[in-house]
């Protein structure tokens, strides 16, 4: 029965095989043989010894063998739902008279186990006192599995209903995780890995976007009723542009899912389905997350990170957006283009100082305390110099615009070759600032060393902006040290700084702090690298910034040159 | 009042709910306006400055404004003359923000261009400007 009904070959029994499993367990009870058309006849409802079934109900459901349309393999009791009120339409003079008896008692039951995997319990049953057979069939059909757990063990994972015909079931979901109680518009972690899983078949690139069309077939797929699908793509799509994120992509999904399932589309999208806040909520491979993440934390769902994050992600959604249907939009494009090879490797730049900086955030931190104990001025000069690199930084990158993403990558390259050949020489946009840093250094002593971190500051982000993180952060050390320690590192550092002019000025202060410098070398490491991943997500920013205001004017270009040719 | 080139109307809606078929009347023999207006422009290209078409007519007690746009979609409005505090220039960002919410809508995969407007971002948009107005 198992190989029959499908178990065997998806690898689990979800609500389909564990229906058809049934059926024919009633088939091969009356005598039947076992086999796929055994299911289609009026059975007698099988009987179960060891459960007290009401096992009623249901066999008419799987007339349609479990391959079926759908495959979710989605943990998630809704999508079983779907699945079930797919076929009980179909079986709709059979079920309906059963279920009702079965269903109120049954609620209470069966929604315990499946609530506890998803937390839907209470809002699911309200929902379903409000709806008609389809979803008693759903009821009767929990309740049978109630009983039936031990036949169930795979089962919150998935069958039912399927988007995707192509899918494989995949994942358990565990059955517990009920993190977000009560509310159905929160996406479970089974449900993003799921979501996720679907954007990599239509997308492999997860920063990438999926273009209109394609989502349109993808979703189509679903059958839910076109308008219907129009308005969650009005929801989900929160920059209309005409193509979704990842985390638009999630909500769209999971709007579909919900619908599916009963739910009516809310009239605004629910705060905990905002891209940005799925792109907080979620983990750092997602492009841009980065910036989201610092914006998103103090303001979850509110307005404000929105809007910052939605011309953000405009820009650079737009580009990709304009790749995609390259065939509909005007010259553009190119220029457009050109930016989002710069928009990319932008984004993994900040994956990477993200992950540094939260590791090193907190070595700073822990640092910072100690610190204070050794020397009031080292303290003062690591808060100087972290305020002082935001400003310089920028400027060198003002040369290089929206349009210009070759030259950035050329700077990248440059840069990382400059970091790897030692420092020397800096690469052309840093050196202006530089001299001048220098030679305030020499006036005054405390001074300098306020005006160095910014020389600092921007060789190091632009150094930062390859990927190896590992050589920037040993050479501010270098140029803090000297200014900071102002002993030991001078010799060290001499032969390979420029700026070697500075250190007479600084040579006084050489015996004070011999004994912290190790200590304080490390403590400054980590401040040093944390103010530098600010720093060059500050001047990221500020492009990101310019990049935004054209991108808007070139939306509403695009969109109504799009427009009229569509047209 | 929304219309494609065919000239029926995508998308229609009047606040105050009396005498709305007397305003549908009214936009549809509009557009004839606007297609004269357009026809005249000629060669002359379409740019921004021209999608705005302006006071098409004073007629009795209301005025009709048109703006058309580059793919020759056609939205018309009728205000009642008494607001005088309506501006040109209010006319045109409303006119504006209506082409932005149809190319919102135009965005919307699932939506045929010819279809009728069923959006409801764009009839909350729409309902936000009328109560501006009214």
């Amino acid at each position: 029965i198992t190989e029959v009904c499908g178990a065997k070959r998806v690898g689990y029994f979800g609500p389909a095989q564990f229906y058809i499993a049934l059926k024919l367990i009633a088939a091969a009870q009356s005598g039947l043989p076992v086999r796929i058309e055994s299911i289609k006849n009026e059975l007698p409802l099988p009987r179960f010894m060891a459960m007290k079934n009401d096992s009623e109900i249901r066999y008419g459901n799987p007339a349609e063998p479990h391959g079926v349309k759908f495959q979710v393999p989605h943990a998630t009791l809704e999508k079983n739902s779907y699945k079930r009120t797919d076929e009980g339409d179909k079986q709709e003079p059979k079920s309906p008279p059963m279920s009702p008896i079965c269903s109120p008692p049954a609620s209470p039951s069966s929604y315990q186990r499946t609530p506890l995997s998803y937390g839907y319990s209470k809002s699911r049953n309200g929902l379903e006192q409000q709806h008609g057979a389809p979803y008693e069939v759903r009821h009767s059909t929990h309740q049978q599995d109630g009983p039936a757990s031990g036949n169930y063990g795979a089962k919150s994972a998935r069958a039912c209903s399927t988007l995707n015909r192509s899918l494989s079931a995949e994942r358990e979901p565990p059955d517990s995780s009920a993190h977000y109680a009560d509310d159905p518009w929160r996406i479970t972690e089974e449900q993003r890995d799921y979501y996720v899983n679907q954007f990599r078949s239509l997308q492999p690139d997860l920063s990438a976007f999926i273009s209109g069309s394609v989502a349109k077939n993808f979703f189509t797929k679903s059958k839910l009723p076109i308008p219907e699908l129009s308005h969650i793509w009005e929801l989900s799509d929160v920059d209309c542009d005409g193509a979704l994120t990842l985390a638009e992509f999630c909500a769209a999904f999971h709007l579909v899912v919900a619908r599916k399932n009963g739910y009516q589309l809310p009239e605004t999208l629910p705060e905990t389905l905002l891209p940005d806040y799925l792109q907080a909520a979620s983990l750092k491979p997602i492009h841009d997350c980065a910036l989201f993440d610092s914006y998103s934390e103090p303001l979850p769902g509110s307005q404000q990170p929105r809007d910052f994050n939605r011309p953000e992600k405009t820009s650079a959604e737009e580009i990709p957006d304009n790749s995609g249907l390259i065939k509909d939009t005007s010259k553009d494009d190119k220029q457009v283009l050109k930016t989002s090879i710069a928009i990319k490797p932008i984004p993994k730049e900040f994956q990477h100082l993200t992950v540094k900086t939260v590791a090193q955030e907190s070595v700073a931190f822990r640092a910072r305390p100690r610190s204070r104990s050794y020397s009031s001025t080292s303290i003062e000069d690591a808060m100087k110099k972290g305020e002082e690199p935001p400003t310089p930084p920028p400027r060198p990158q003002k040369s290089h615009s929206r349009a210009s993403s070759l030259d950035l990558n050329k700077i990248f390259q440059q840069n990382a070759q400059a970091a790897r050949s030692g420092w020397l020489p800096p690469p052309p946009p840093a050196l202006p600032p530089r001299p001048s840093v220098t030679q305030t250094e020499q006036e005054v002593e405390l001074h300098p060393q306020m005006t160095r971190p910014p020389s600092q500051a921007e060789e190091n982000s632009s150094a930062k902006k390859e990927a190896a993180l590992t050589q920037p952060p040993s050479k501010p050390v270098r140029r803090k040290f000297r200014t900071e320690t102002q002993a030991l590192e001078n010799p060290e550092l001499s032969p390979t700084i420029n700026v070697t002019s500075s250190l007479p000025a600084v040579k006084p202060h050489l015996p004070v702090q011999k004994q912290s410098s190790k200590q304080k070398r490390a403590i400054q490491t980590a401040i040093r690298k944390n103010k530098e991943a600010n720093a060059v997500l500050a001047r990221l920013n500020s492009e990101l910034q310019q990049q935004l205001k054209v991108r808007h004017a070139l939306k509403e270009h695009n969109g109504k040159a799009r427009v009229q040719s569509v047209l | 009042s929304c219309a494609p080139p065919q000239n029926y109307p995508l998308y229609i809606r009047s606040v105050p709910t009396e005498n709305e078929l007397k305003f549908h009347y009214t936009v549809h023999t509009s557009l004839d306006v606007v297609d004269e207006k357009i026809s005249a422009m000629g060669k002359a290209m379409v740019d921004q400055r021209d999608l705005y078409l302006g006071l098409l007519y004073p007629t009795e007690d209301y005025k009709v404004y048109g703006y058309v746009t580059n793919s020759k979609v056609k939205f018309v409005m009728v205000v009642d003359s008494s607001n005088t505090a309506l501006r040109d220039n209010e006319i045109r960002s409303m006119f504006r923000k209506l082409h932005n919410s149809y190319t919102d809508i135009m965005c919307n995969p699932f939506y045929n261009p010819g279809d009728r407007i069923h959006s409801r971002a764009f009839d909350n948009m729409v309902t936000s400007m009328m109560m501006q107005v009214c």
